[in-house]
């Protein structure tokens, strides 16, 4: 910290036990050129506030736990340099999740979606161990292996206006996990993933803005996941309709 | 959870897609600037080749498929892009597109059984 250049972090404060509305709480924080808003904000706490609540674990943009809204924007915060950003940066929790304490936002409803879609791998028949790995080639794994680099961050679901519009929507990170599992040639759970992926909820309630992509920290590509699972679901809704389809 | 008749609507509007990103804009090359600009000669685009076209059973398909399926696209583009701005009275916005789609189509039909 050589000079003496500060920055003002607006932090978003609820407490519901005192607050009936949330509101901002403005801190002088140093700045310091290699800071990211989370170092700002763990400044904060340790030096002039230890109040305020917000979830981190890694620092490093793989835990995905450190979501919120930087300037209006959905950002990892230890992802988020203050140098990108003005001398006063704003930070509110998530949008679109109702709000447990100031930055900590409740993702139950993603969880029970994410649960919903079944995320793992569903075999034909459990292998016994003797006879060895379930094998695959590069080719096959290149096939899904985007799609694996998701790191539930919830990113996505703050940036997808149809999340804000119908929280029914199973929303971009659940549904390209699904597509993630149906790509994997050691899986055959995609018929029981598309009770919910092709239902109206599902891909469907989609509209392809494509915020999700723009703002995945990832580069998992949600809104493409989604179109190709459109694709596949339109073909299996004709097939459908074949005689002899199911 | 109920299985979504979308891929119906989705089918028509990813293909008139395509038709629309691939076709369509090689036909305007033709039709609005080569032959008007003589790259190619006017006598390509003639009345009577261009109904000779039309007249033909695998002309007649082409030009179906390339005027019904942006038909379809655009309906559901534009249903898609009302949403996407705001006006929430999805179902008489959706009809009234669909509608002026299948009328479309049906006139593309009738014009071209007629030549
Ligand atoms: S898809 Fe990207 S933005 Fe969404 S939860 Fe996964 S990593 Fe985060
Ligand atoms: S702290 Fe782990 S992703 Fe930011």
């Amino acid at each position: 910290m050589s000079n003496d250049r500060t920055i003002t972090l607006e932090v978003m404060r609820y407490r519901p036990e005192t607050d009936a509305a949330p509101s901002f709480q403005s801190y002088v924080v140093p700045y310091v050129e290699e800071w990211v808003v989370l170092d700002a904000l763990n400044y904060v706490k340790d030096n002039l506030d230890t109040t305020v609540s917000y979830r981190w674990s890694c620092h490093m943009a793989v835990c995905g736990s450190c979501g919120m809204m930087i300037d209006g924007e959905p950002k990892l915060s230890c992802k988020a340099f203050l140098r990108d950003y003005g001398s006063k940066i704003r930070v509110e929790p998530l949008s679109h999740f109702p709000i447990e304490r100031d930055l900590v936002v409740v993702i139950d409803d993603f969880i029970e979606k994410f649960t919903r879609i079944r995320p793992y791998i569903i075999a034909q028949s459990e292998k016994p161990v003797s006879e060895g790995e379930y094998l695959q080639t590069p080719a096959q794994l290149h096939k899904y292996k985007q799609f694996t680099l998701c790191i539930n961050c919830l990113l996505c679901y703050a940036a997808c206006p149809q999340y804000a519009h119908n929280p029914e929507f199973v929303g971009p990170a659940a549904l390209s996990m699904a597509h993630r599992y149906n790509l994997d040639s050691r899986d055959s759970g995609r018929d029981l993933r598309q009770e919910v992926s092709a239902s109206h909820e599902g891909v469907w309630e989609c509209s392809f803005v494509g915020a999700c992509s723009d703002v995945c920290p990832k580069h998992v590509d949600p809104a493409a996941a989604i179109q190709q699972t459109k694709i596949a679901s339109t073909m299996d809704y004709y097939k459908a309709l074949l005689p002899g389809g199911k | 959870m109920a299985k979504s008749h979308k891929p119906i609507i989705w089918g028509l509007f990813a293909g008139g897609g395509m038709v629309s990103a691939f076709v369509t804009p090689v036909m305007i090359l033709i039709t609005g600037l080569a032959v008007p600009f003589h790259l190619i000669s006017r006598e390509a685009m003639s009345y009577d080749r261009v109904h000779a076209f039309a007249s033909n059973p695998i002309g007649k398909l082409l030009l179906f498929v390339v005027i019904f399926l942006p038909a379809w696209h655009a309906a559901h583009r534009l249903r898609i892009t009302a949403h996407d701005f705001g006006l929430r009275q999805d179902i008489p916005i959706a009809v009234v597109l669909y509608v002026t789609a299948a009328v479309g189509t049906i006139m593309t039909i009738s014009a071209l059984l007629k030549m």
